[in-house]
């Protein structure tokens, strides 16, 4: 488990990363500096937390409180995943090792880590995220400083390359689970309520999408609780 | 924004992920066993992506007509199995032919 063989893999995932994130550039270059934009990917590395946490920044109606529990709920799979994670790893990977590394679990991180036969060390997972660290964030400083001179045709097309990944993290999960279908659309009827009746209206995006998720998935729960095996991931 | 906002939002932002990453990766042994909160993180990421997706989207571009056309062609690409990067390109491409050409 070399630190060599952990930047291999993480060259795709660094690729995708690059591309993603310069739609968040883009986003983020409507109303902040191209440092103040780079400097959010290099401190977070979380594509759905970000860009939620740029809505609330950018509609300036957002509290403090608003983007800590947006941030929390948005990005608790995080939790699951370095839970699961912290089962997987060699003795060698010390606390202090993972107070430093935690910050490379993401979904795509995770789940090649979690694919090794063997058990993680620091080393290979160090490797394994560098190149997707370096990808989003040279990538969102490429895409901030492009968001300043192209023109709003194409920067309004890049900037739907970040939903675009979004759909096609859920469609694929949508079409082989139907619980999975079931909490999307609920989440999307909410969601549209929170944008078009009146009252739910004038909750701010922050909160409309914390609340939608949120209930979507404890209906989703109830009704169908996942057998043990599929909760791992 | 002035910079002391935008370090508070910051800090705050940076603070809630790194320490949902961190400490459970080092406090935690065990796995979560209940199966009612085992399914609800389970759910979490996609309804959450899902309700930033849509409406959101349709107000992203110059038209709606090209938002619309950009996410029949993702879900459409999603189906077909295709990466993330093939899809994304592939909604960014729609939206560039129907705002571009068309507009």
């Amino acid at each position: 488990m070399r630190f060599s063989v952990g930047l291999k893999d993480g060259l795709p995932i660094g690729l995708g990363y690059f591309a993603v994130s310069f739609s968040f550039g883009i986003a983020g270059a409507k109303f902040l500096s191209w440092p103040l934009v780079t400097f959010i990917s290099m401190t977070n590395l979380t594509s759905a937390g970000q860009f939620a946490g740029l809505q609330i920044m950018a509609n300036a109606s957002g509290t403090l409180i608003e983007m800590a529990i947006a941030s929390f709920f948005i990005n608790l799979r995080y939790s699951l995943m370095a839970i699961s994670l912290s089962q997987n790893v060699a003795p060698s990977f010390t606390t202090a090792k993972r107070l430093l590394l935690s910050t490379g679990i993401t979904d795509e991180i995770y789940a090649l880590a979690m694919a090794q036969k063997e058990k993680v060390t620091a080393r290979y997972f160090l490797g394994l995220m560098v190149l997707p660290y370096l990808g989003w964030s040279c990538g969102t400083l490429c895409g901030s400083i492009c968001g300043e001179v192209l023109p709003s045709v194409v920067t309004n097309a890049l900037g739907v390359a970040l939903y675009g990944m979004f759909i096609a993290i859920v469609v694929p999960q949508m079409k082989v689970s139907r619980p999975v279908f079931v909490a999307c659309l609920i989440a999307i009827v909410l969601s549209f309520c929170f944008k078009f009746l009146p009252v739910l209206n004038s909750v701010s995006v922050g909160f409309a999408i914390i609340i939608c998720a949120v209930v979507a998935s404890l209906v989703c729960a109830l009704i169908f609780p996942v057998k043990a095996e599929e909760g791992s991931r | 924004m002035n910079l002391h906002t935008y370090s508070l939002y910051l800090l705050v932002m940076a603070g809630v992920t790194y320490l949902l990453r961190a400490v459970p990766f080092v406090l935690l042994k065990k796995e979560i066993q209940s199966p009612f909160w085992k399914s609800f993180l389970t759910y979490i990421p996609y309804t959450v992506l899902s309700s930033m997706t849509v409406p959101y989207i349709f107000y992203a571009t110059e038209s709606t007509l090209s938002a619309v056309i950009a996410l029949a062609t993702a879900v459409v690409f999603s189906l077909l199995g295709r990466g993330l990067v093939l899809v994304a390109v592939a909604a960014c491409v729609a939206v560039l032919l129907v705002d571009g050409l068309i507009f």
